[in-house]
């Protein structure tokens, strides 16, 4: 298998497959994720090949899940679970905050946690309540945990390889509406480390970063800037935490202008942590301040107003109007 | 020979063996039943019921006008009004017999499913098409009907009720609670906590599972190695199955679970052995785990059928109400149909409503950045 096509929901379940396929340790739990092969089916396919002791249907209880994910490390296994939904990653959060974060440290580095968290995150399916969270500044916030999320296919059959190997527990947030997107993928290429950022598409007045779903608006805003005469650079920051500030730095030396952009809401989002580390290295550098675009600090809504909640490409121009006015 | 040792030499377990196999106890149901798949009636020692022709017939039209409004909400799904349908195709004895037999006063704490016991609430089922229309988050106030608002966060609900019985108790109220969730619900630590609670603070709350099976692709022995049932005994309460496609035993034995909250016992389990008839939700697809002949065998075992037979048999219903109820239901599925197609998008200014009892100013700011950026494209668009 060399260069192919594949939506991200494909190259996930061909990342995941060999993950299982690589190293016996490897382990898949999650509810829903045998014969059905997940709500999304990320995992399709997988119970019936690698059997149920390794593809692992568990009780609805997700403290459940995650608790005993740490215990199945601690006896030498990479579990790579799932949460079905981002809103209920809550009933785990104390396992995961608590316990997994935690244990490297408390154990002076002489444990480690490979565990994967997947979670599906995100909005614009046009699902109930809890099912269109971005809670990861919330994971970003805890110290022990690694929090990354691709844009496109050979990022996530990628990161997830690097995940799955990754001695620390990683959250792993899919975005959900990304992943019917198709993608160039290929699986004999030499991958980008986990948590370095990418130039999506180079630019000289002004930088956007994002990260996981909104990377795409972010293209598609640049392509319309262009039309206008403006050149905007797109990062594809791939990890929130941690973050590769380096490559912010060089991209907003390069263009003096940051805006950036997520679904989460902006109070205390990762867009905060970024124009703050950004203002004090690159505080001359910088023509403006730096903006951020996100959700509100209000509930995520009912459906029919999500279009109105997420950032889509008028709010972004918006705020690229808004830093080059300065 | 030190512990160690022992562990060490012990043979290793062939995963074979530790994998889970079906439980034959939760396929073999204890269950209360007072009308038989055949629409016969059956005594039981425990949980007798009498009800005059008119309640009979009573329970036979709330369960068909909601498989009619659930069947009506499905096919709105369908035709892209709703986003999404959880349907209680098959649950309608569980629903209609725990609905009816709850007092004004009792207070309910549902799932994303209890479309008839909404119904026995006397919620108009209009208002619970918002959520899933993408709409609202509820639509309905709570305090209305002593309807809480749908829970889709799996267990979480068991604990406010246990909270909101421990309150009943506090004040001396004679009410009860009761807790609605499913058989994989019964997983979650929530759910367990709110067992703890409820049996160290005796509170006057039922919770009514409805095992129906599944819970999305997973059977119940994914879940549970003893009936569900049984577990209330560890917590320290009784636990009960009951047939539930059979909405006589479903009314007496809630009935009696409710008599014995009021009565200052504490909480009951009851587990209500029934079947998902259809999808998870309109967004699942059974036919990836689930055999055809497992749903076949419960249609046979249909509560509205069993009822039908039974009130027949025994002359008491004629075919004037039969053809009445029918009109009914076209009815209030054109009512339905009518009342979703109409519903408006929410105005946008909503997001910002409601987010705190108090205001915040954060979110002042924000609504009035919102509104000064929709108002940029009218003027634009001029
Ligand atoms: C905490 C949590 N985890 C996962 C889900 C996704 N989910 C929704 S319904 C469901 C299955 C519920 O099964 P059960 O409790 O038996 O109730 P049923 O829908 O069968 O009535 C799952 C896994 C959820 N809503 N909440």
């Amino acid at each position: 298998m060399a260069a192919q096509k594949l939506s991200i929901a494909k190259a996930l379940n061909e990342s995941l497959r060999k993950a299982l396929e690589t190293d016996p340790k490897v382990l898949i739990m999650g509810e829903d994720v045998g014969k059905l092969g997940g709500v999304f089916r990320i995992t399709d396919g997988l119970q019936k090949d690698f059997g149920e002791d390794r593809v692992i249907d568990t009780p609805l209880a997700e403290s459940g899940i995650v608790g005993t994910a740490i215990g199945l490390a601690l006896r030498g296994y990479r579990p790579i679970v799932e949460i079905q939904f981002d809103g209920f990653v809550f009933p785990a959060y104390d396992q995961i905050v608590t316990q997994l974060a935690k244990m490297h440290a408390r154990a002076l580095g002489k444990i480690k946690m490979p565990v994967v968290i997947r979670i599906p995150y995100g909005g614009g399916i046009g699902a109930v309540e809890h099912h269109s969270e971005s809670p990861e500044a919330l994971f970003a916030h805890v110290a022990g945990l690694k929090v990354v999320s691709p844009s496109n296919a050979s990022d996530a059959y990628w990161m997830m390889q690097q995940a799955v190997q990754s001695d620390d527990p990683i959250i792993f947030f899919e975005p959900k509406r990304r992943y019917w997107d198709k993608g160039d993928l290929d699986t004999e290429s030499i991958p980008l480390p986990l948590h370095k950022a990418v130039v999506a598409r180079a630019g000289s007045d002004l930088t956007l970063a994002a990260y996981g779903p909104m990377v795409k608006v972010c293209l598609e805003a640049a392509a319309a800037a262009q039309e206008e005469g403006k050149s905007v650079e797109v990062l594809d920051l791939r990890s929130m935490s941690p973050i590769d500030f380096d490559a912010v730095q060089t991209s907003v030396e390069k263009t003096g202008r940051l805006v950036v952009v997520h679904e989460a809401p902006v109070f205390y989002g990762s867009g905060a942590e970024i124009a703050a580390r950004i203002t004090e290295r690159c505080f001359y550098h910088l023509e403006a301040p730096v903006l951020r675009v996100g959700g509100y600090h209000a509930p995520y809504p009912p459906a029919r107003l999500e279009d109105e909640y997420l950032p889509g490409l008028d709010r972004v121009l918006d705020a690229v109007d808004r830093s080059l006015a300065y | 020979m030190t512990v160690e040792s022992t562990a060490a030499r012990k043979p290793r377990r062939s995963s074979k063996r530790t994998s889970a196999a079906k439980t034959p106890q939760t396929s073999e149901p204890q269950l209360v039943q007072l009308l038989t798949p055949e629409g016969e009636r059956v005594e039981h020692p425990d949980f007798e019921i009498d009800l005059s022709p008119d309640e009979l017939r009573g329970l036979y039209r709330d369960m068909v006008l909601t498989r009619r409004f659930d069947a009506e909400a499905t096919a709105l799904q369908r035709q892209g009004e709703l986003g999404l349908w959880a349907s209680l195709l098959g649950q309608e004895a569980a629903q209609i017999g725990s609905g009816r037999a709850l007092r004004d006063d009792d207070y309910v704490f549902p799932t994303y499913r209890e479309h008839g016991v909404a119904w026995c609430r006397g919620v108009d089922p209009t208002n619970l098409l918002g959520m899933f229309r993408g709409v609202n988050h509820g639509g309905w106030d709570p305090t209305t009907n002593n309807f809480h608002l749908y829970t889709i966060v799996i267990g979480s609900q068991t604990l406010h009720a246990t909270g909101y019985a421990m309150g009943v108790a506090k004040d001396g109220a004679d009410s009860a609670v009761v807790a609605y969730f499913g058989d994989g619900a019964s997983s979650q630590g929530d759910v367990a906590e709110a067992f703890t609670f409820s049996a160290v603070y005796n509170a006057p709350v039922v919770f009514f599972c409805q095992n129906n099976q599944w819970a999305i692709s997973e059977p119940t022995e994914k879940q549970m190695r003893v009936p569900l049932y049984q577990r209330a005994q560890g917590f320290g309460f009784p636990g009960v199955r009951v047939d539930g496609n059979d909405v006589l035993a479903c009314l007496a034995v809630t009935r009696s679970a409710l008599e014995r909250a009021r009565r200052g016992e504490g909480p009951t389990l009851v587990e209500a052995f029934t079947y998902r008839m259809g999808a998870h939700t309109t967004s699942d697809d059974p036919t990836k785990y689930r055999a055809d002949e497992e749903r076949a065998a419960w249609e046979a075992k249909d509560p509205i059928l069993r009822l039908r037979t039974y009130l027949e048999k025994q002359d008491l219903a004629d075919a004037a109400f039969f053809a009445a109820l029918e009109e009914e239901s076209e009815t209030l599925g054109k009512r339905v149909r009518e009342a979703v197609r109409a519903m408006p998008d929410p105005d946008r200014m909503a997001i910002f409503d409601h987010t705190y009892a108090d205001g915040n100013p954060l979110v002042d700011e924000e609504r009035a950045q919102f509104a000064a950026y929709q108002a940029s494209f009218a003027e634009e668009g001029n």
